[in-house]
């Protein structure tokens, strides 16, 4: 039985980084993220590897650029409005086709909004927050320890594809501690050489360049097109979700991140009260897993979203449930959280 | 005898190498044009350059280059 | 037969997209030249901005990442931070270094993080087609100052060099131009000065090199660097304005 650690999600998650490779952390502080940062400034040095707080959430990211370009394993994180003010820098990162981790510990929105947890930056995460036709790896988890396995996950997967990848949280599952196991740390020569990265030539080989300008329209769309035959790999092989209760359900509760685990309470109520409930758990927001929808949406009459947000996911259930299911909304947003029992209501309304 | 070399098709026709050549003979040629449509810069009485390198260290597209004989 | 002047090794044989007459050709081959005597050409990365020079990564043999407007010094960071042994620079103009990106420059500054800068100051935007820059001079026209930059509405033009040699990282930062051949010369010691910085680990370098703009200044390529010597450099003196490469 492996050791267990019990640790704030912050940091589980820093902690993860490192054991997996991550070597450069450029970051700034906003709540409710901040703790990363700081463990991170603590345990980098440690292990050879570089913490720097940038003067801007702007910065930051596009340190990330750079070290991602010159074939570094790279994170950041923020919250909310941070990945706003990097979002542009995201475009660029996708453009170039860079590989890096960016992690969304979401909070109250819009604006400067409030450092409770929410899910309203589902749209910025998977439907762009920059500018242009990208896409990123979004995996959201709904524990420290899934927040532990899935900070590897989306290392490995950014890699892979040459792809930024997002691991979403929020501020709860940012603050609150769980026991967790981590896996030894990897060896870092075992990761796959980039020779695409720009560490010099050596006088060895033509130059490598990062960039994401293309003045001719024929070259920019065919490198779209590439990245779309890329995406629809993505969209085939990486969609995770969990099911639970779903074989005899009339109505499919859909959420994720920590309040999909208060609708699951509120779902074991209603089982024994008699319900047929079941629930949906993407953990892979994008890529959406699309075919359960498709295929629940042929048994279960009724699905309801339920977010931290005032309706985002739920446009992916209407879309994917192909008008086959009547599709309902219920959320807090601002940082409100619902309990269990106002689901449980919700549901007996509308079931 | 330093001797200078026009890689023609580069040149601008900025003409700056003119303004500095102390001797006065880096010219534009008039009588024909490159494939940028320029008159390229050129060289008149050749034998008369000191191989002080103003015009190459003027031109900003590498156009001249100089070698020794 | 000697050669006595060729196109340095790492000044891709290319030509370049600027205007006739425009210095940005010089100072690429400046730098060329010194990252060639100092044989570093395998271990150079180069950030281009955006502006003109955003396609420089066509002129150049070496490695080069294109950054986002204002944002490369803070690509260079990353790059240095992953790897120390390499020679970082960023080739920057007025623009990107002193308009959206000057947070970004302040605190490399700051930071005295070892890369060495080249900014490349014409006083003008020249890739959108000439308006005003954060280094445009008062009075002067351009798209956006079609009645001359006036102070009361556009404020004073801002002075690099003086401003980033108050920040205690900056290790060496001079101002030079390539208005004549001498200078030209002055210039090109600048920029092996800035880079020997960098090789001796001294900390954060940046030459400000003032620059034409035949097309948007619409005159002449001479007559060009005669208006830079007559209005700008009275408002950018040249010169050394912090040097501390000597301090180990």
């Amino acid at each position: 039985m492996a050791k267990k650690f019990l640790m704030k999600g912050n940091e589980a998650l820093a902690e993860a980084a490192m054991r997996n490779g991550c070597r450069f952390f450029f970051g700034y502080p906003i709540t409710p993220q901040t703790e990363l940062a700081a463990y991170m400034a603590k345990k980098m040095p440690k292990i050879g590897g570089t913490f720097l707080q940038a003067e801007s959430e702007v910065a930051a990211i596009n340190m990330v650029y750079g070290a991602a370009g010159a074939g570094a394993r790279v994170m950041t994180s923020s919250s909310s409005p941070g990945i706003s003010l990097k979002s542009e820098g995201i475009s660029y990162i996708a453009a170039a086709d860079l590989p890096c981790v960016i992690v969304n510990i979401v909070r109250g929105g819009p604006g400067l909004g409030g450092i409770q947890a929410a899910q309203s930056d589902y749209f910025q995460a998977t439907k762009g927050g920059g500018h242009g036709d990208y896409r990123l790896l979004v995996y959201a988890p709904a524990s420290i320890q899934e927040l532990v396995d899935l900070t590897a996950k989306a290392f490995e997967k950014a890699d892979e594809y040459r792809n930024p990848a997002m691991i979403m949280g929020d501020g709860m599952l940012g603050q609150m501690m769980e026991p967790v196991e981590f896996s030894e740390p990897i060896d870092l020569s075992s990761l796959p050489e980039k020779e695409w990265a720009t560490t010099g030539t050596e006088m060895k080989r033509k130059k490598n360049i990062i960039n994401s300008l293309y003045l001719s329209p024929e070259e920019l769309e065919y490198l779209n097109i590439k990245r779309y035959e890329k995406y629809a790999v993505i969209k085939e092989k990486e969609p995770m979700y969990e099911e639970v209760y779903t074989e005899d359900a009339e109505l499919i509760v859909t959420a994720y991140g920590t309040v999909s685990r208060v609708a699951l309470s509120a779902i074991n109520i209603l089982r024994e009260e008699g319900y047929k409930v079941g629930l949906i758990r993407p953990i892979t927001l994008w890529p959406f897993p699309e075919k359960i929808f498709d295929e629940r949406s042929k048994t279960a009459k009724k699905f309801l979203s339920v977010e931290l947000s005032m309706g985002q996911m739920v446009e992916d259930v209407e879309r994917c449930t192909k008008g086959r299911s009547e599709v309902h909304f219920f959320g807090r947003s601002g940082g409100m959280v619902p309990g269990k029992e106002d689901i449980v209501e919700e549901i007996k309304r509308i079931y | 005898m330093p001797r200078l070399i026009f890689d023609e098709d580069k040149c601008k026709g900025c003409r700056l190498c003119t303004t500095v050549c102390p001797k006065k003979i880096v010219v534009m040629a008039e009588d024909r044009i490159n494939a940028k449509g320029f008159h390229p810069a050129t060289v008149k009485n050749q034998e008369e350059c000191i191989g002080c390198k103003f015009c190459a260290t003027m031109c900003p597209d590498c156009v001249i280059k100089i070698v020794k004989d | 037969m000697e050669v006595l002047f060729e196109r340095p090794h790492s000044l891709s044989n290319v030509v370049n997209s600027y205007c006739p007459g425009c210095t940005h050709g010089i100072i690429h081959r400046l730098v060329a030249e010194v990252i060639d005597e100092m044989g570093i050409e395998g271990e150079t990365i180069g950030i281009a901005p955006v502006g003109c020079s955003v396609t420089a990564y066509n002129f150049f043999e070496f490695d080069i990442q294109q950054a986002a407007h204002g944002r490369a010094p803070a690509v260079a960071t990353g790059i240095k931070r992953v790897h120390p042994d390499k020679f970082v620079f960023t080739y920057q103009g007025d623009g990107d270094l002193a308009a959206i990106g000057t947070a970004e420059i302040v605190h490399a500054a700051a930071r005295s993080e070892n890369i060495t800068v080249i900014f490349v100051n014409n006083a003008i935007y020249g890739m959108t087609g000439g308006q005003m820059a954060p280094t445009s001079l008062v009075g002067q026209v351009t798209q956006t100052t079609p009645y001359g930059r006036k102070v009361e509405n556009q404020g004073y033009p801002l002075r690099v060099c003086e401003l980033l040699s108050t920040v205690e990282g900056a290790a060496y930062i001079e101002r030079v131009s390539v208005d004549s051949v001498q200078n030209i010369k002055k210039a090109k010691a600048a920029i092996r000065k800035a880079f020997e910085c960098q090789k001796n680990k001294k900390g954060f370098s940046l030459v400000e090199v003032l620059s034409t703009c035949p097309t948007n200044w619409g005159k002449e390529p001479d007559e060009a660097l005669e208006w830079l010597r007559e209005n700008m450099m009275p408002h950018y003196p040249l010169g050394v304005y912090c040097d501390y490469t000597d301090k180990d």
